[in-house]
C-alpha cells in the first residue's frame, strides 16, 4: 500500500538546502515581536516603552483560551510599541526590542529534571505558559489543539513531517540532527493525550530523516513505554504536508467536511512544535526562536538558520552574504501557499517556516488563456473539487451555487493553480468566491 | 528597493504545462496516422490534408482580426482542428471539400460559440457533417489502396457489411483492417498509426484512458451482441472496432477536451453513450458508420453530463 491521497501536483522539489545543517546566525539589532502571531486572540502587552526586558520574559499576555503568550526573543529595552505589518497580517501592535550593548542574549535553560513524571495538566500549562503555537504556518495554540473536548476520543497522533512546499527544509534539519529531542517531544504529546498510537509522516525524498528518526526510536524504546511509534514514508506528491491529506494518507480516515482531525481520533503536529514543546518542558525555554529555510535563486548561500522571532527578514538577508541577483519577490513560506511581502520590514514569526527570495526569472507570470476544460485541475485538487466549475459560477457572481458545490472546502493549497496550462489563477477566484459568500 | 517587490496570490511557482503544449502534442501524435494515409492513398491526400489545415487557419486569422482579439493560431488549435477535418474525409476529394469543410468548421463549429474553449460541438466534426449533408455523393466514393488494382471503389468495409457483400469482406482480413490497407478516410485507415500516436497522448497524460476505453468496450460488446449475421452473440467485435473511424474518432475526437466532460466519470458515460450511438448508428440506421454522428450527439449532452457527475469532494457527506 502506497501512503498517499487523492489528486496532488508534484512540483519540483527545489530543497537547495537539504544537507546544510542548521546554524545559529546572529542577534539581531532590532527586534519586532508582533502580538498576534497566533490564531485567536491577539496577546495583551505587560510591557511598557524604556522598560528593561531580558530574553525569554513575557512581553504579550494570552487574552483567552485560544490565544498564546508572546516572549521577548532578545535581551535589551523596549523602544517602541507600534502597528508593524507581519507577514500574514497588515498591522498587528508589536513590541520593538532594542540591546543597549551588554546585556546577555543567552536564554538561561532551566532544566526539569522531573520533566517525565509531570502530569498531564502540568503539561499542559507549561505548554500554555511557553507560547506554543503550530509551528507549520497556521500557528493554532498548541495547547487547544493537546486539549480535545469531552467526548472526543482521540487514538492517534500524527507528526507531521511532510514538508511537501518546495525549497522547504526546516522540518527535515530539525528531523535529521534533533530526532531524540523530537522522540521526547512526541512522548511528552501522547502522555497529554492518553493515545497508544502514534505516527511520523516523512516524503519519500527525505529518506535521511526516516533513516535519523528511525536510528534514535530504536536507540530509545525505553522512553515511549506502551506506545506504538511508525515511521511512515509518505509518497512525495503536494499537497502532502495537509492535514486532512496526510489523515487520509496515513490512517485512511477521511475528515468529515467541515470536520476537524479530532473528529476521527486523531491530533496532527508538526514537527517544529514537537521540538518547541520538548524545549519548554525539558528546559522551560519559552518559543523565541525558530528553525527557517532561508532560500531562493537570489540568496548566494541558501541555508536553514535557528532566528530569533521578530528578527526583520532584511538583516536575515543581510547577515547571509547578501543577493547574487535582486529579489523581486520575497515569500515567506514556501512557493506554493507562501504570502508574498511588499516590504522585508516584516519580522519572522512564530509561524515563518521559510523565506524564499525569487528573481524576475522565478515570477513571470504567464500569461491567462481561455479554459479548454481538459479537467487537470479536477485531477488534482487534494479536496476533490472541480476548481474550473467554481471559477466559471465566481465569475457570473453565482456564489449560493458555488457554496452549493463546495467551494468552502478549498483549503487554498493553489495544486490547481500549478498545473493549470491554461495558467488561469483559480485560486484568486476560488478566494474572491469564498469571500463572498 | 522594496517599491520593487512584486506581490501575488500564491502559488508563486507553476508547472512547465500550456494550452500550446497540449495541442502541439495532439498534433504531433496525429502526424503517423496521417503519414500512413498519404502513403496508402497516394499524393491526393498530402494536398487534402494541406488544404484542409491551410483553410482552416486562414479563417481562424480573419476572424480573430474581425473580433480584434489576438491572432492565436500558434496555439494549435485551429491547425488540428484543419488536420482532424482532413483525416475524416475521402482521399480523393477535389480540394475545394477540405477548404469548404474547414471554413465551416472553424467559422460555425467554433468561432461563432466564441472560439477556443467555448465551442459545443467538436469544430472538426460538424465541418464533416457539414460536408455530408451537403455533398454526399463526394464524401462516399472511396479510393483503395493505391498498390490495389481497381482505384475507385465505393465501399468501405463497413459499407461492405451494411449491403450485405459479405463474399468481398472475405477479402479483407484483420491484417488488413489494422495496418490499413482497406478503402476508408484519410486518417482513420492505419490504426496501428494511430494507436501508435495514442499511446503518445496516454502515457504523456494529455488524455486520459476513460472515453476511449469506454467507447472502444462499448462498440466492441454491443457488435458482439447484437450486429451477427447469425443470431445474438456471433458478432465479429473485432472487425467492427478495427473497419471504421472507430480508433481515430475515440482517440482523437471523443477526447477533445473542450467538447468532452470534465471529469472521469463524466468521461466514462460520454463514453459508454458514445459507444451505443455509434452502434445504434451502424445498426439501424442509413449510415454504414456513426462515429461522427454518435460523438456530435454526445457533446450536446456534455453540459448535464457535467452537472450530474460533479465530483464529490473528500468528506462529502449528504
Amino acid at each position: 500500500m502506497a501512503y498517499t491521497f487523492y489528486g496532488g501536483a508534484h512540483p519540483s522539489g527545489n530543497k537547495l538546502t537539504y544537507d546544510r545543517p542548521v546554524k545559529k546566525v546572529f542577534i539581531p539589532k532590532k527586534a519586532v515581536i508582533p502580538l498576534s502571531q497566533h490564531t485567536g486572540s491577539p496577546a495583551d502587552p505587560v510591557v511598557a516603552v524604556g522598560d528593561s526586558v531580558t530574553v525569554g520574559a513575557l512581553v504579550g499576555k494570552s487574552t483567552g483560551f485560544i490565544s498564546s503568550n508572546v516572549h521577548a526573543s532578545i535581551s535589551g529595552k523596549v523602544t517602541r510599541i507600534f502597528y508593524s505589518p507581519t507577514p500574514n497580517l497588515p498591522r498587528v501592535l508589536s513590541v520593538v526590542i532594542e540591546p543597549q550593548g551588554g546585556e546577555d542574549q543567552e536564554f538561561k535553560a532551566a532544566r526539569r529534571p522531573d520533566a517525565g513524571s509531570l502530569s498531564k495538566d502540568e503539561l499542559l500549562a507549561i505548554i500554555r505558559d511557553a507560547g506554543i503555537v503550530g509551528l507549520g504556518g497556521a500557528a493554532f495554540p498548541a495547547h487547544v489543539k493537546l486539549s480535545p473536548p469531552k467526548g472526543k476520543i482521540i487514538d492517534s497522533v500524527i507528526l507531521n513531517g511532510a514538508e511537501c512546499e518546495p525549497y522547504l527544509t526546516c522540518d527535515h534539519r530539525l528531523m535529521v540532527e534533533k530526532p531524540k529531542e523530537i522522540l521526547r517531544g512526541l512522548a511528552l504529546i501522547t502522555r497529554i493525550l492518553g493515545v497508544k498510537d502514534a505516527y511520523i509522516g516523512i516524503e519519500d525524498n527525505k529518506l535521511a530523516a526516516v533513516y535519523a528518526l528511525g536510528q534514535a526510536l530504536k536507540s530509545m524504546s525505553g522512553e515511549l513505554p506502551g506506545v506504538n511509534v511508525k515511521i511512515v514514508t509518505l509518497k512525495t506528491k503536494y499537497p502532502q504536508g495537509a492535514e486532512k491529506q496526510l489523515i487520509r494518507s496515513i490512517l485512511r480516515r477521511t475528515v468529515p467536511a467541515g470536520g476537524l482531525p479530532m473528529d476521527v481520533g486523531c491530533i496532527v503536529h508538526n514537527i517544529g512544535t514537537v521540538f518547541a514543546i520538548y524545549e519548554a518542558v525539558y528546559f522551560s525555554k519559552p518559543l523565541i526562536e525558530r528553525v527557517i529555510t532561508v532560500t531562493g535563486s537570489c540568496v548566494r548561500e541558501p541555508a536553514n538558520i535557528t532566528v530569533r522571532i521578530g528578527t526583520l527578514i532584511r538583516d536575515i538577508a543581510d547577515t547571509l552574504g547578501g543577493f547574487a541577483k535582486e529579489p523581486k519577490k520575497v515569500v515567506v513560506g514556501g512557493p506554493m501557499m507562501g504570502i508574498a511581502q511588499y516590504t522585508m520590514d516584516v519580522p519572522v514569526t512564530k509561524g515563518t517556516s521559510g523565506i524564499v527570495f525569487l528573481s524576475q526569472e522565478d515570477i513571470v507570470r504567464p500569461k491567462e488563456s481561455v479554459c479548454i476544460r481538459c479537467g487537470k485541475c479536477i485531477e488534482t485538487c487534494p479536496m476533490g473539487l472541480s476548481p474550473t466549475t467554481l471559477m466559471n459560477h465566481v465569475k457570473k457572481e453565482q456564489f449560493s451555487e458555488a457554496k452549493a458545490l463546495g467551494i468552502v472546502n478549498c483549503f487554498e493549497c493553489g495544486a490547481c493553480v500549478y498545473d493549470c496550462p491554461a495558467k488561469i489563477p483559480l485560486l484568486d477566484y476560488m478566494k474572491y468566491g469564498k469571500a463572498k459568500i | 528597493m522594496d517599491g520593487s517587490l512584486v506581490v501575488s496570490i500564491a502559488p508563486h511557482i507553476r508547472s512547465e504545462a500550456s494550452t500550446r503544449k497540449v495541442m502541439w502534442s495532439v498534433i504531433a501524435a496525429l502526424i503517423p496516422a496521417g503519414a500512413a494515409g498519404v502513403f496508402i492513398f497516394g499524393l491526393n491526400s498530402l494536398l487534402v490534408i494541406i488544404a484542409s489545415v491551410f483553410a482552416a487557419v486562414l479563417t481562424e486569422v480573419v476572424f480573430c482580426v474581425a473580433r480584434k482579439k489576438e491572432i492565436a493560431i500558434m496555439d494549435g488549435s485551429a491547425i488540428m482542428t484543419g488536420l482532424l477535418l482532413a483525416y475524416n474525409i475521402p482521399p480523393q476529394s477535389p480540394l475545394w471539400m477540405p477548404i469548404v469543410g474547414s471554413c465551416f468548421a472553424i467559422a460555425i463549429g467554433k468561432q461563432i460559440f466564441g472560439g477556443l474553449g467555448h465551442n459545443i460541438f467538436n469544430p472538426a466534426l460538424v465541418g464533416r457533417a457539414f460536408l455530408m449533408l451537403s455533398w454526399p455523393v463526394y464524401m462516399t466514393t472511396w479510393q483503395n489502396p493505391r498498390w490495389q488494382a481497381d482505384a475507385v471503389t465505393s465501399a468501405t468495409p463497413l459499407n461492405l457489411f451494411k449491403e450485405g457483400h459479405f463474399e468481398l469482406l472475405k477479402n479483407v482480413s484483420t491484417w488488413d483492417l489494422f495496418i490499413g490497407n482497406r478503402g476508408g478516410c484519410i486518417g482513420e485507415v492505419c490504426v496501428v498509426a494511430l494507436l501508435i500516436g495514442a499511446a503518445y497522448l496516454l502515457l504523456k497524460g494529455y488524455i486520459t484512458w476513460h472515453i476511449p476505453v469506454t467507447y472502444i468496450l462499448t462498440v466492441a460488446l454491443t457488435s458482439w451482441l447484437f450486429n451477427g449475421r447469425s443470431g445474438f452473440f456471433t458478432g465479429d467485435a473485432l472487425f467492427f472496432v478495427l473497419s471504421g473511424g472507430l480508433i481515430l474518432g475515440a482517440f482523437f475526437m471523443a477526447t477533445d477536451y473542450v467538447t468532452s466532460p470534465l471529469t472521469a466519470k463524466g468521461r466514462i458515460v460520454f463514453g459508454v453513450g458514445c459507444g451505443l450511438l455509434t452502434f445504434a448508428i451502424r445498426r439501424f440506421a442509413g449510415y454504414p458508420e456513426g462515429v461522427s454522428y454518435a460523438i456530435l450527439i454526445m457533446n450536446a449532452a456534455v453540459p448535464l453530463i457535467d452537472r450530474y457527475t460533479y465530483p464529490k469532494w473528500l468528506g462529502w457527506k449528504k
